[in-house]
């Protein structure tokens, strides 16, 4: 077993020279995780509400904090990263779109849009109406 | 010619035929989730407030629960099948079991709370 542990296991991260594609990789990665615990939120969000006006009122309190706040707008970078990163995948799926520059060209349309979508989802939330979350 | 052995063949050995089930579930969930996750996001951005009422209200009106319960039900399926890909790739050895047991009891968890909290809602006992 001690020979087993020292093989080089895949994948390696830092052995590469820095590669524009690594970014839409691995941010495809990081914004799942991160959405993985927004569902924790959402489940948390849900529950109070089933619990009835009091219950709610205190979680609202604990949601609305600032930490939340920030939370919430990387929440929405993730949503908007993994949702176009993930369109993108489906796209490879067919079989198409997979040349060394296509996958170049798409990779910057992925971060392009994502950072577009973002900033459209942050004024959408933040800045219109009264509503704090 | 097969290059099966006669033992292997005896003993069922071989391909479980489903070796492309993760990331087949994983392409349909993400399929579904691009429609799901955007009605989710919209509708919560098109709110009037975020006051107990309102909310109540949006649950328990016409398909929103039901579209809520499917959502909740494929976005942690398919956030399991993620993790589960990440924590293989990153973590190992018996940790790699133990963290892989936890996460899935985790997903169950907040699936199954998500689940009764609608219904819970939608069906009037959350006033």
């Amino acid at each position: 077993m001690a020979s087993m542990a020292e093989r080089p296991l895949s994948p390696h991260l830092f052995v590469y020279k820095f590669q524009y594609t690594f970014v839409t990789s691995f941010g495809n990665r990081i914004t799942g995780i991160l959405l993985s615990v927004g569902t924790i939120v959402l489940a948390y969000w849900l529950m109070a509400i089933a619990g009835g006006p009091r219950e709610y009122a205190q979680a609202r309190e604990v949601l609305s904090l600032g930490i939340f706040k920030l939370f919430y707008a990387v929440l929405l970078f993730s949503f908007s990263f993994h949702l176009i990163a993930g369109i993108r995948h489906l796209i490879w799926d067919t079989g198409t779109y997979m040349e060394k520059a296509q996958s170049k060209r798409s990779a910057s349309v992925v971060i392009v849009v994502s950072l577009l979508l973002t900033a459209i989802f942050i004024y959408w939330a933040f800045f219109t109406g009264a509503r704090a979350p | 010619m097969s290059l099966r052995s006669p033992l292997g063949r005896v003993l069922g050995l071989g391909s479980a035929k489903e070796g492309v089930h993760h990331w087949w579930s994983q392409r349909v969930t993400s399929v579904a989730l691009v429609l799901l996750s955007v009605w989710f996001l919209v509708s919560l951005l098109t709110l009037q407030s975020f006051d107990h009422a309102t909310i109540v209200s949006w649950i328990a009106r016409g398909w929103t629960a039901l579209f809520l319960v499917i959502f909740v039900l494929v976005a942690t399926w398919h956030s399991q099948l993620g993790i589960r890909v990440f924590i293989e790739d990153y973590v190992h050895g018996g940790t790699k079991t133990l963290t892989l047991v936890l996460v899935t009891f985790v997903h169950c968890l907040v699936a199954a709370a998500g689940v009764f909290a609608i219904l819970k809602i939608s069906f009037g006992a959350a006033a």
